[in-house]
């Protein structure tokens, strides 16, 4: 496999069907658990489907803010791994993440960011398979795009709901 | 407690703003599911047997949100809202496709029965493990996509604030009414989504009644646990399967019907169904789809039928408009059955309707009824303050604002198709029969867009003749057992009909079994549970309410103008055969161990284990 991965993310073509956070929680968790998801899907407006999860910033903010060294780069994929019993439930890489993507997990309350499920992300999986394709793989070297796109869902809808429904997309978000 | 279940419903008093936390037994689960069935066995224990007198519109009258125990984890998600029916007495399982049951269930709740009326006007929201009522008295008077967008933005905000520390809170998923729910239109949705409805049955009104403007919830909990869990994973990838399969109704959704159901089957309303065939391909899907769809492939949580299209208008006067593909009820509705063929007047239309808060079928059934009126002569232009005219958008842009608000003419249409002919009778003298051959309805319940005269159509003879839901195009009756494992399982399941039909059904019993840990089967569906449901639904629709009581035979029949014979197109002069209804109508009867004027004899009750109908089946027999 060529390496490293990263999950490239069409917005236009997310159907808001969520399969990706449930592949993800049934992977993590062994059940369906929307909010355990490290990928979740925000719908500030019926339509505007912004599927939310790490893009594996080149400088890793998150792993610089954190104190106690709860957060590592996998050497194979380049993920962020959370060492779950270092972390302090601080929250200091939600912050520091310029898309506040990292979540307190609804269960044990660690961080919880894409693992990118080894190499094999389960999200990625379904969507592909539905023929979505909102999320997909692609191999390349990290670059200065990623991190652009850690970004808060609701602002990435506000511009999504312009292309969709021009003028009265500045309405649609409050 | 059986899988699937979070194990907790609410019961909220909105006369005392009290809330507590109920459950209910393994047996009464088993025997009613969830949804449909047990809200009608819930209703039926809030009110008993004065249900005849009870005005479905006054504070005791109960309100149900209920998910079921494969929602959410059973492919396509959706809300059942039920109660007695402001239309038809009885009740509806009124389903919705909407977020709020996967959060609901999350937030470790598996439904709310709303009783009482609040004295200022509130929401419902609903956190892990809690829930509260809110001051809604700002929301009051919103439409409905300008509720959902303050909601959003102060549910989410309220959240953040609560709990601020585990990351970006998302979106709650939520139900509302519009001005038409709060204005009593006793038709009217409850609607969620901008688009989505639970339309049938008029539960918008009883929202409305109980000055309940929202049910909100946001959970962060995991769907419920399921009796088998490896099991159930398996089926849900394998159901899955079946759905990606079926390429033209994820390309197209319902969204090419508008153009099919009249060309084709030719059982397409068209100016209140004075004809149901038209071969107008200014209506064709490719011109829904090249011009206005911005989505084309839109879904729910956990669906990939992906049958939504999101559209939008975006030049002209109807700027900004949007809506799903329209589906094909609406295009029918906003669209053929008021002589419109143009699209772009189709999507402002059904937008109107949603935004308004009307049933985009109910609602525009009634206004084309009330324009069939004035073509006959029986309502006139100073009845209106205009001329309405076939055809013309500003004529259905205006009715159906004077129906949401109770302007004019627009607070008699409001009662819904049949109350309003018996209130123009008495306004203009008339006997009512000569104002109900027009009145396209069948227990109140106005009729779903799909005729039975061509017989080329899903709907036959008795399919809305003998229905406990009237004309309730989602939940039709047919010969036999089948219906009943048709939407009385999903209702009830609580699951879309869209993410079932296509899967086989032994799949999905297989997949309920995995869920709950029942020992059920289709044939057990089919035999048992399923007529238990539709026994107890035919009871309460014949008690009836204060002023209507549907007449047994006389009243299980089609609206008289589908035994007009059709004027036009491949089925011309074709009409739905009397005689077959009521030979149907007595073999449906008599499956369901019902008496020969359809109402449940005492050993079908007891059988049935719904012995506590008896005392009030005595009476009607
Ligand atoms: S699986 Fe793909 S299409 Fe479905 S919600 Fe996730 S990103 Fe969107």
């Amino acid at each position: 496999m060529v390496k490293p991965i990263w999950i490239s993310r069409d917005y236009d073509a997310c159907s808001g069907c969520r399969r990706c956070e449930l592949a993800c929680s049934i992977h993590h968790e062994g059940w369906m658990w929307p909010e355990a998801s490290r990928v979740r899907v925000f719908m500030p407006f019926p339509g505007l489907e912004v599927p939310h999860l790490c893009s594996q910033c080149q400088d890793y903010p998150c792993i610089e803010s954190c104190k106690f060294d709860a957060l590592s780069i996998d050497p194979d994929t380049d993920a962020v791994i959370v060492d779950r019993e270092a972390c302090t439930s601080c929250g200091l890489c939600i912050t520091a993440c310029p898309g506040t993507v990292p979540t307190l997990h609804p269960g044990d309350n660690k961080a919880n960011i894409c693992d990118l499920c080894g190499g094999e992300p389960k999200c990625v999986e379904v969507c592909v398979e539905a023929g979505y394709n909102a999320l997909t793989i692609v191999h390349e070297e990290p670059n200065i795009h990623r991190k652009l796109y850690s970004r808060n869902p609701v602002d990435t809808a506000r511009d999504l709901a312009v292309k969709m429904f021009g003028e009265k997309g500045l309405e649609v978000i409050e | 407690m059986p899988g699937g279940y979070a194990g907790k419903w609410l019961e909220v008093d909105l006369s005392k703003d009290k809330i507590e936390e109920v459950t209910y037994s393994d047996k009464i689960l088993e025997q009613y599911f969830g949804g449909r069935g047990l809200a009608a066995k819930i209703a039926w224990d809030k009110v008993g047997d004065k249900w005849s007198e009870m005005d479905p519109l006054a504070p005791e009258s109960p309100l149900m949100v209920y998910t079921g125990p494969m929602t959410a984890i059973y492919p396509g998600t959706r809300i059942c809202v039920s109660g007695k029916s402001p239309v038809s007495m009885g009740t509806v399982g009124s389903t919705a496709a909407t977020e709020l049951a996967n959060e609901m269930k999350s937030a470790g709740y598996d439904g709310v029965t709303f009783m009482g009326k609040a004295d200022k006007p509130v929401y419902l929201l609903i956190t892990d493990n809690s829930a509260e009522l809110v001051d809604a008295s700002h929301l009051w008077g919103l439409d409905g996509e300008k509720t959902l967008i303050k909601l959003n933005k102060e549910v989410t905000d309220e959240l953040t604030k609560r709990k601020p520390n585990v990351g970006l809170w998302k979106d709650p998923g939520m139900i509302y009414i519009g001005p038409a729910g709060e204005n009593l239109i006793r038709n009217a949705a409850v609607l969620a989504k901008i688009c989505h409805a639970a339309g049938y049955g008029g539960y918008g009104s009883l929202m409305g009644s109980k000055n309940l403007k929202a049910v909100v919830a946001k959970g962060r909990g995991t769907l419920p646990v399921v009796d088998a869990p490896e099991a159930t994973i398996l089926l849900w990838k394998k159901t899955h399967e079946h759905l990606m399969a079926r390429s033209a109704m994820r390309r197209q959704g319902t969204g090419y019907a508008g153009y099919a159901v009249g060309a084709d089957t030719s059982s397409e309303p068209i100016r209140n169904w004075q004809e149901e065939w038209h071969d107008e391909k200014s209506f064709g899907g490719p011109m829904f789809e090249t011009r206005f769809w911005v989505k084309k492939k839109w879904a729910d949580f956990n669906c990939t039928t992906n049958c939504m299209k999101v559209s939008c208008i975006k030049t002209g006067p109807w700027k900004g408009d949007i809506t799903d593909m329209p589906d094909y009820e609406l295009q029918a509705y906003c669209g053929t059955n008021f002589g419109i063929f143009d699209p772009e007047a189709n999507i402002h239309l059904s937008a109107l309707a949603d935004q308004l808060g009307h049933s985009g079928i109910n609602g525009p059934n009634t206004a084309g009824f009330a324009v069939e009126l004035h073509q006959r002569g029986i309502l006139s232009d100073e009845d209106f303050g205009f001329k309405p005219k076939w055809g013309d958008v500003e004529t259905f842009d205006k009715i159906l604002r004077m129906m949401a608000y109770r302007e004019g003419i627009g607070d008699v249409l409001a009662e819904g198709t049949y109350k309003a002919a018996f209130l123009i009778a008495k306004m203009k003298g008339k006997k009512p029969e000569e104002l109900l051959k027009y009145a396209v309805h069948v227990k109140g319940i106005e009729v779903g867009a799909h005729g039975t005269r061509s017989d080329a159509d899903y709907t036959h003879d008795i399919s809305y003749a003998a229905s406990v839901q009237g004309g309730d195009h989602t939940s039709v009756a047919s010969d036999g057992y089948n219906d009943m494992s048709g939407a009385v399982f999903t209702d009830s399941a609580v699951f879309c009909n869209f993410t079932y039909y296509g899967v086989p059904q032994s799949l999905v019993f297989d997949f309920a079994k995995a869920i709950t840990g029942f020992p059920m089967t289709l044939h057990g569906w089919r035999s048992v549970t399923g007529p238990r449901i539709v026994t107890l639904q035919k009871a309460l629709l014949m008690m009836g309410g204060p002023g209507l009581k549907w007449e047994p035979i006389k009243d299980d029949d089609n609206p008289p103008r589908f035994y007009e014979p059709l004027p036009s197109g491949p089925y011309k002069g074709k009409t739905t055969d009397k005689a077959v209804v009521d030979q149907k109508l007595q073999a449906y009867f008599d499956t369901l161990g019902w008496d020969n004027r359809g109402i449940p004899t005492k050993e079908t009750l007891k059988k049935l284990d719904l012995a506590f109908l008896e005392k009030s089946m005595a009476k009607l027999r």
